[in-house]
């Protein structure tokens, strides 16, 4: 069983957002997390593989600090890393799908699990549209699934519920939280992660065209916060008082 | 001269940090509330390979460096001073002794299985009377057939009552005084082997701290840790490598303290403003992150020359003194910043503070540091 995922690297979900003098988002002295989304993918990938026989390929575009999480599949368990160097350009959603696509063509794949989004841009995209362009079936947002031979079934969320579908392999899916519990890497695997594969591609060894069809115009962060009131007085006067601003000033009675 | 850390080094911070945030720190309040350690945490470090970090893979250790079991107790400690004893006491103390002085069938037995995790290690070194000065040491192993027979006592034994296998410190010959003393490994369950009191402590509450009792205690021939006579060795060899784990732990606890305080100090407003905008705070701060970084420095040195084969004693010996003094200065600081909240048990650090307490105290006080260094540098 050959298994793919695809991840990326993010902001750590505490770090602040701030705008370099060109009005982009400031990624100096900001740590760089393993998106937690392709963290359930990867722990996925893992039990796939101790549940059979298997082997995990990790796939990343990104740029040299990318390594990191990559390093952090290689020492939770995954064999061989590739990272795909995308340089300075801008990637779009299209862009990323096409790089990754193009390099995973070359691999044997029966699985293929990514995050079902990304926590920085949230756009939720990129893995299928990666499916798309390799012709395989999709199945998004999993909680749960199953390998037998050459399909498997999945539970993915819906709104309100869940639903099981079966699907052909070789298929992409995207894991949702809650599909497991991502383990640990344990101290060994950080000191076997070092001796691994680990492959780089440039955007131009793929031989791919890298044009993004979306660009991002300008980043603007949300309204601080207000403070919040209290209203004083007798609790039955408090309590009057308090009603009429929700319904005066807060609009939401 | 480089000041990086390599890659694994790196990752060990990251994997140990984000693992001690996410399942230890929930616990530490309440572990110290109820002077109980949660064991289960224990395993979760085992898979981790947490238990046997700078041994090697032929004993199941993660055949990692010195350095990199420094981080690793600095990292616990940052959040739960307790996890941090726990793992230090049972790699420096009971495994690393075994390692460096075992023989192989030793090492087969005892160190396998403490590396894995599969078994939690202590040492007995300290009794009423014997503490700083080692020599004094009462209890007694006389050799009987293919048996010592071991009678006697230890106090403040880390790790105590919940560990399987002890590195027991017994006179073979008393009127030699520390040349007369030899090492041991003792397997909790052994006949004559018993648990005195559970120490109620004012720090570390949910490390178990326990009285070990030995009345005829018959251990085999086998269980003789290098040849007698050796025991002073051990224990000083030991207690370097000991020492390094402490002050890895003191740097942990304040750490974790002056993280707490830089947080608070910008939330906490008073006149209007973040107590931080306030110089007096500002300096506190100030004093306290410098003083943790030349803490830092110490103690990486010293692992870093335990690593390169060069003696450590020394440098060793002021590393765990200035991290626990440092610890203690720190964590003092930080209920200061914390006002009068900080002196209540609903933030940790007054909990810190009391964990920091100890870190001057056991594996060798900060005088008999200060004898140490001063030994080394006036020879």
């Amino acid at each position: 069983m050959k298994i793919l995922v695809c991840m990326k690297q993010t902001f750590d979900t505490e770090a602040k957002i701030a705008f370099d003098g060109d009005g982009k988002i400031d990624n100096k002295g900001v740590t760089m997390i393993m998106n937690p989304y392709d963290e359930y993918a990867v722990e996925e990938a893992l039990r796939i593989k101790e549940s059979g026989e298997g082997e995990v390929t990790v796939i990343c575009a990104g740029g040299p600090k990318a390594q990191d999480a990559l390093r952090q599949a290689l020492a939770m368990g995954a064999d061989k890393a590739v990272l795909l160097e995308t340089g300075e350009v801008d990637m779009d959603e299209y862009a990323t799908a096409i790089v990754l696509a193009k390099a995973i063509g070359e691999l044997e794949y029966d699985v293929i699990l990514g995050g079902f989004r990304a926590i920085d841009d949230g756009s939720a995209q990129v893995m299928s549209r990666v499916a798309e362009v390799l012709n395989v079936p999709v199945v998004n947002v999993i909680t749960k699934l199953e390998i037998a031979g050459d399909k498997a079934v999945a539970t993915r969320e819906i709104e309100g519920g869940s639903e099981v579908v079966e699907v052909a392999l070789p298929a992409v899916f995207t894991a949702q939280k809650g599909l497991n519990e991502p383990r640990y890497p344990s101290m060994k695997g950080i000191m076997k992660a070092k001796k691994k594969p680990m492959d780089k591609k440039s955007v131009s060894d793929l031989g791919v065209e890298v044009a993004p069809k979306v660009k991002a115009i300008s980043f603007s962060l949300p309204e601080p916060r207000q403070a919040g009131k209290v209203v004083p007085g007798e609790p039955a006067e408090a309590a009057r008082e308090l009603a009429r601003l929700l319904r005066e000033e807060a609009k939401v009675i | 001269m480089e000041f990086k850390l390599n890659e694994e080094q790196e990752m060990i911070r990251k994997t140990v940090r984000d693992f001690a945030e996410k399942e230890i720190a929930p616990k530490a309040g309440p572990m110290d509330e109820a002077e109980e350690y949660d064991y289960s945490l224990w395993g979760q470090m085992a898979e981790m390979g947490l238990t046997g970090i700078p041994f090697s893979e032929d004993y199941e250790g993660a055949g990692m460096d010195n350095l990199s079991y420094a981080i690793g107790v600095e990292e616990l400690s940052r959040v739960c001073a307790s996890s941090g004893v726990l793992i230090s006491a049972h790699t420096s103390l009971c495994s690393w002794p075994i390692y460096n002085f075992g023989t192989e069938e030793q090492k087969q037995q005892f160190l396998v299985p403490l590396a894995s995790g599969e078994k939690i290690g202590a040492m007995g070194l300290t009794e009423p009377a014997a503490g700083s000065d080692a020599g004094a040491t009462k209890t007694t192993a006389v050799p009987d057939g293919e048996e010592y027979v071991l009678n006697g006592s230890k106090i403040f034994i880390t790790n105590g009552y919940v560990a399987d296998i002890y590195v027991i410190i017994a006179a073979t010959d008393k009127s030699k005084k520390h040349k007369g003393l030899s090492a041991f490994i003792v397997e909790k369950g052994t006949p004559g082997f018993t648990f005195g009191k559970k120490e109620h402590k004012m720090g570390i509450r949910a490390s178990a701290t326990y009285e070990l009792v030995f009345e005829n205690c018959r251990i085999p021939k086998a269980n003789l840790l290098g040849d007698e006579g050796m025991g002073f060795k051990v224990i000083m060899m030991t207690l370097d490598g000991g020492r390094i784990g402490i002050a890895s732990q003191a740097l942990g606890i304040a750490q974790g303290a002056y993280e707490e305080a830089l947080k608070y100090s910008k939330i906490r407003e008073q006149f209007g403003k973040p107590i931080n905008s306030n110089q007096g705070i500002q300096w506190m701060l100030a004093d306290m992150a410098t003083r943790i970084e030349a803490a830092r420095l110490l103690v990486y040195q010293a692992a870093y020359l335990k690593d390169s084969k060069q003696p450590y004693s020394k440098e060793a010996a002021m590393a765990k003194l200035y991290a626990s003094e440092c610890a203690m200065w720190v964590t003092t600081k930080a209920v200061q910043i914390f006002g009068g909240y900080g002196y209540t048990r609903e933030y940790p650090v007054e909990r810190m503070m009391r964990d920091a307490k100890i870190t001057e105290i056991y594996e060798g006080t900060s005088e008999v540091m200060r004898m140490v260094v001063a030994a080394n540098i006036l020879k």
